[in-house]
Order: structure tokens, then C-alpha cells, then sequence
């Protein structure tokens, strides 16, 4: 056990994967150095600094290079898990996948079910989201709820380095396609860090704090706003369990109910643009299966309907930030006790 | 590398019998389909045998496939019993797929054939890897990879030719050029209509050949699944060929003349063969004759296998969207 930054805990992953499984395949626009010269290999471990170090422990054939080709490197990741290999790939914004959506929804997501149950796709594909890096509104979404909504995908949203970790190499050994989502601003973010491999099972959330008073549900770095809100209202008074789902596909609703009927309010976060988002998602299925649970309306923080501002005073005010957080419960707090029915 | 090709009786009993196969079947299924047994979209390869029997046959068992929405004649000239194919496109479980992909999805991973493909250039960057794959865990088979002249208006075409020319990768891109794509005649569609030169771009070698000749397609296929195998690098084999039916079962066939199908159906494949087998006293009417008789047969025994079939129960429907069981 030793600190890690969530950008180590991710190549750690990656790298004990590759030595225990000779099938695992990296691939990626400059994930083994660039292109260049034979002493510019691995350089600099890729435009998000994860995979450095592996293209000189695993060579050139397992650690791919590819040009600017999204969908010419996912489809041929999805074709060779077909094959037999586990293919790696990292798309580095998720803004791209825009370029090869068809070779994520309509291929590597259909194959087991179109095909009755005779393919598997052992994909994963890593990928950076988030705002908050002044990287304006190409580079800057989340997404996760679109491939969320398509079934035979897999949707993990780690929320700390040792989720990172045990959550990646899970995807690594699942057979099914998996989006993996690395937030912007999080890989320097340091915890204690296992050194030896371990895994984190899908579709069960983890109970970051338990409170008494309001349930709040937070997507990726949003548990840690979350959790800094939780602190101040602690310091109020106001007791808050912060529930973090990891994947939210599959889904740990079980654990959501099971929480908001213990107490009897929701707030949920997430980064995601608020239409059709995780929250609104979950505010379905919570109303739907324990509304007779709820003393208050549920409330979501999320940011507005809007593209990423590049402005830094806009885009400080787009994200949702653990004051608003605070805010929101304080609301849910004050507002009238609904008689619940339970 | 032989370009010699042993046209002997044998060999060209099989050449006529694989193409009549696909034609009969597909006669069938069109008879199927306005009876509505069978359902949804339904593309025929009608006068395009030549093209999916002359490059099959080239190809090892350990080979792989990639093709079309336009698959049937792919997945039969493979060997992918005409029984669950035909149950596949009446949505029946005894379907290789358990009737869950229907006409334009066939899979069958023992013959390595992965799938048509319902996505207009969705296979090419999948021909890609599965020869990636092949590639490095150390196999010597070549992916064959099928797709019509429309997908190559596709910016996937572009990516998957240059990548697996950059990574040398041992596929074989078949271009099943049939003038349109969809209701599109070729040269509304292209900037530059010669297919071949394309490939140019990205140092792949590319050569066109008549697609009504299903000699001339082994005989060009042969060359370049041997060129494939031994540089492991891509190939572009372009075939000229035709279709004689509508695009699918929902198309007017306003965009071409009765006259311009009537022109190539004078050329079709099975014909030409057939006639030509006549002539030299190759083969005779009655031999062919029973050729038909046993095609009849196996169709005969496909649909009432297909109509004997059952659905797959409902409690299924939300099988198999992903793994059963998760592994720790």
C-alpha cells in the first residue's frame, strides 16, 4: 500500500493486467510515445501521461500507436477482441467518440445479443471527461449518459484512485464492452493505492459516509464534491449518506432504495448536462419503485443546459460545486415534511 | 503464387453448383418474403454470385470473413448449413443467431464469419482488427473483407485501407461494385468512379476484375489471397458486377432503366457458366438438371426446418445483452 495519483493507479492497472494476461493489447493516438524517432519512444506515455513506461516494458506490439483514425482503431479493438485478444483503447476526449460512435453503439454493443449469445467483445475503452480544465467545449463533456442509454454496454465512472484501479482491472477481465471515463482533473489526485492487484465488481455502489438525514447520489468526481459538502452540513447538524454507484451500467439501485428509504430524501449530482442525464435517470426509478419512501421532492445538481464555457468565470460557475451541493440539501431540508406513506 | 486454376469437371460442377444455390435460395426467400414468413429487410445478391463463390472458395477454413447486409450468398458460399440460415431469416432460435439478427446479421464464429453488417462501411474497421488479432497471437490466416461500392463514400473505407496498410495486416478488401448504392448511380457518387485507383493512396495494391465471371474472380482472388498470405499486407480486389433485383424489397427501381437490366443480365454469371459448360460438352442439361433437382431439395428441406422452428420463449428477451456471469 503506498499513495498513488490516479493517473498511477490507472498504469498500474494496466501493467499488471499486461503481465498476467498476454492477450491484453494497448492501442491509442500516441499511447507508446508518439511516432517518432526511436529515442522519443515512449516520451511521454501519451497525451494523458497514463500509459507511460509500458511501451518499453511490453514493445511496439502490444503497445499500439495509431494515427488519428477513432474509427478505424475502435472498430479494429472491437474486431480483434472478436478474436480473441483484450484490447485497451484509449480515446482521449469523449468528445471524440463523435467520430467513431457507429463502431461503439451499432457494432461492439450489439454483438452478443444480435448474434444470440455466440460473441463476446472483451473491449475496453479508457477515455478522459469532465470539465474544468479551460478545455472549452469540444474537450470538455461528459457523456457518459448516452452510452449508458445503449444497452450491451458497460459504463464505469471511477470516482478516486483505488476505484480507479480495481474498476479498470475488472473492465480488463469482463467479457463485455466497456467505457471506461477518467476525469480531466483527478489523475494527480493521491490516495493509498494497493500495490498488488484487486478488483471492484460492477453494478455495486459504494457508501462513501452513511447520515441519517438525505441520501446523496454523486457520479465521479462529483463524490468528491459531495463528500466536502457532507462535511460542512455535518458541521450544521445535517447528517448525509454520499453513495457512489461506480458503474452506472449496470446500475445499483438496490443500494439507492435501499438508502433513500432509510432517509427519506435524494439529492443526486452528476456533471452531466441535466436532460436526460444519471440523475434524471435515477430520479425516475427512485419515484417509480419508493416513492412512498420520499419526505421531499427529489432535487438534482447539475450543471445548466449549456455547452462547457471556455470562460474560466463561466465555466467555475457550470460545474456543480459543493457549495450549490450544500445549498440544495439545505433546501430539501427545509422544505416541508411530505407524511411519508411507508 | 499459381494463377493456373485446375478447370476441371469437379471443380466446375462446384463453381455452378454454389452460385445456383445462392440464386435458388434467394428466389425462395424473395417467394418467402412477399408470403411475409419472412419479415423486415431483405437484401438479395441476385447476379452477384460470382463474386462471394469466386473469393470464398480462395480462402482457408481458418480464414476469416467480414461482410454485408447483402450476406446470404457470403454466408452460404462459407458453408453455414442452408437450414439455420434460412431459420435465422424467419427469426426462429434454430437460427445461428437464435433468430435475434435476422437477414442482415449472420454470425457464425466456427466458420469464422463475423457477421453481416447492417452499417454501410461498419465492417471494414472490424475486418481490420479481427486480421490484427489474427495477427498477434501469431496465426497465419487472412480476413476477407466484403462491402459494396457505396461504403467506399464512407470515411471507414479511408481509415481501415491506411491503417491496415500502415500495420500491415493481412486483409483482403472485396469491393462488390454494383453501380449503386442504393438508388446512387456510381458516378453521381464519386468524385474519382475508378475504384482501384483509391488504393493508391494508402500503397495498397488493387486490381478489378469482371464480376459476372466467376472464373475470372477465382482466378483474381486466388492471386491476391496468395499476395495477402505471403507480404501480410492488404489488397484491393474490386468486382464488377451487377444486381438484378431492387436494392431491397422497398425500392421502385426508379433511378435505372428496364433496358440497362436487361443489358446485364445477359451477362449473367450462372448463364454464362452454364452455357459455356454446354457448349464445350463439359456438362449436360441433365446433369444440371439434377443439380436443380438436389438445390430444390435442400430448399425444400431449409423452409420446412425454418416453419418447424419456434420462437425463442419471451423469458429470453433480456438474455444475452451482457455476460451471464461476471468474472472476479
Amino acid at each position: 500500500m503506498s499513495k498513488k495519483s490516479f493517473r498511477q493507479a490507472v498504469n498500474e492497472a494496466l501493467r499488471q493486467e499486461m503481465e498476467r494476461d498476454p492477450t491484453v493489447v494497448l492501442m491509442g493516438e500516441d499511447v507508446g510515445g508518439g511516432m517518432g524517432a526511436p529515442g522519443e519512444d515512449d516520451a511521454w506515455g501519451g497525451p494523458l501521461g497514463v500509459t507511460k513506461g509500458l511501451m518499453s516494458q511490453f514493445g511496439r506490439e502490444r503497445v499500439l500507436d495509431t494515427p488519428i483514425t477513432e474509427s478505424a482503431f475502435i472498430g479494429a479493438a472491437a474486431g480483434a477482441a472478436l478474436r480473441g485478444l483484450r484490447p485497451v483503447a484509449e480515446l482521449m476526449f469523449v468528445d471524440f467518440m463523435g467520430v467513431c460512435f457507429d463502431q461503439i453503439f451499432n457494432q461492439a454493443a450489439k454483438f452478443r445479443y444480435m448474434f444470440g449469445g455466440t460473441a463476446k467483445t472483451p473491449l475496453v475503452i479508457r477515455t478522459m471527461y469532465g470539465a474544468g480544465f479551460r478545455a472549452a467545449s469540444q474537450h470538455s463533456q461528459c457523456l457518459y449518459p448516452i452510452f449508458t442509454h445503449v444497452p450491451g454496454l458497460k459504463v464505469v465512472i471511477p470516482s478516486s484512485p483505488y476505484e480507479a484501479k480495481g474498476l479498470l482491472i475488472q473492465a480488463i477481465r469482463d467479457d463485455d464492452p466497456v467505457i471506461f471515463f477518467e476525469h480531466k482533473v483527478m489523475y494527480d489526485d493521491e490516495e493509498d493505492v494497493p500495490d498488488d492487484p484487486y478488483t471492484i465488481p460492477f453494478g455495486e455502489a459504494r457508501f462513501v459516509r452513511e447520515g441519517e438525514d438525505v441520501t446523496i447520489v454523486a457520479i465521479g468526481r462529483m463524490v468528491q464534491m459531495a463528500s466536502k459538502a457532507a462535511d460542512a452540513l455535518a458541521k450544521e447538524g445535517i447528517s448525509c449518506t454520499v453513495l457512489d454507484p461506480r458503474t452506472t451500467s449496470p446500475l445499483d439501485l438496490q443500494s439507492i432504495l435501499e438508502s433513500v428509504q432509510e432517509t427519506g430524501r435524494l439529492v443526486i449530482v452528476d456533471e452531466a448536462n441535466p436532460r436526460c442525464n444519471i440523475a434524471t435517470d435515477i430520479s425516475a426509478q427512485v419515484v417509480e419503485q419508493a416513492f412512498e419512501s420520499l419526505k421531499a421532492p427529489i432535487r438534482m445538481v447539475c450543471p445548466p443546459h449549456t455547452p462547457v464555457p471556455f470562460s474560466p468565470a463561466l465555466e467555475d460557475a457550470f460545474i456543480p460545486s459543493p457549495e450549490k451541493i450544500a445549498a440544495v440539501v439545505r433546501s430539501v431540508m427545509a422544505s416541508p415534511t411530505r407524511q411519508a406513506a411507508a | 503464387m499459381t494463377e493456373k486454376l485446375h478447370l476441371d469437371h469437379a471443380h466446375l460442377r462446384d463453381l455452378l453448383t454454389a452460385m445456383l444455390r445462392i440464386r435458388r435460395f434467394e428466389e425462395k426467400c424473395f417467394e418467402l418474403y412477399q408470403s411475409e414468413k419472412i419479415r423486415g429487410y431483405l437484401h438479395l445478391y441476385d447476379g452477384e454470385e460470382a463474386v462471394s463463390v469466386g473469393v470464398i472458395r480462395t480462402l482457408r477454413p481458418d480464414d476469416a470473413i467480414v461482410a454485408t447486409y447483402r450476406e446470404h450468398g457470403q454466408a452460404l458460399a462459407r458453408g453455414i448449413g442452408m437450414n439455420v440460415l434460412m431459420a435465422e431469416l424467419y427469426g426462429k432460435q434454430e437460427g445461428c443467431c437464435r433468430g435475434r439478427g435476422g437477414s442482415m446479421h449472420i454470425f457464425d464464429r466456427t466458420k469464422r464469419f463475423y457477421g453481416g453488417n447492417a452499417i454501410v462501411g461498419g465492417g471494414l474497421p472490424l475486418a481490420v482488427g479481427v486480421a490484427l488479432g489474427d495477427k498477434m497471437q501469431g496465426r497465419t490466416s487472412i480476413t476477407a473483407c466484403f462491402f459494396g461500392e457505396g461504403a467506399v463514400d464512407e470515411g471507414s473505407f479511408h481509415e481501415s485501407m491506411n491503417l491496415a496498410s500502415l500495420w500491415r495486416l493481412p486483409v483482403l478488401f472485396v469491393c462488390e461494385n454494383n453501380l449503386y448504392s442504393m438508388g446512387m448511380a456510381l458516378e453521381r457518387a464519386e468524385a474519382e468512379p475508378d475504384i482501384t485507383r483509391k488504393a493508391a493512396g494508402y500503397r495498397v495494391t488493387a486490381e478489378a476484375v469482371d464480376g459476372m465471371d466467376v472464373v475470372a474472380v477465382e482466378v483474381a482472388a486466388q492471386r491476391a489471397v496468395s499476395a495477402v498470405r505471403e507480404t501480410s499486407r492488404p489488397y484491393l480486389l474490386e468486382c464488377r458486377t451487377y444486381r438484378f433485383r431492387a436494392h431491397s424489397m422497398f425500392d421502385a427501381q426508379l433511378y435505372r432503366t428496364k433496358q440497362e437490366i436487361e443489358t446485364w443480365r445477359k451477362r449473367d454469371p450462372i448463364d454464362r457458366l452454364r452455357s459455356w459448360l454446354e457448349q464445350s460438352g463439359l456438362m449436360h442439361a441433365e446433369e444440371i438438371n439434377k443439380i436443380e433437382a438436389e438445390i430444390a431439395a435442400e430448399i425444400d428441406a431449409a423452409v420446412a426446418f425454418a416453419e418447424a422452428g419456434t420462437w425463442e420463449p419471451v423469458e429470453e428477451l433480456e438474455r444475452f445483452v451482457t455476460m451471464d456471469r461476471v468474472p472476479q
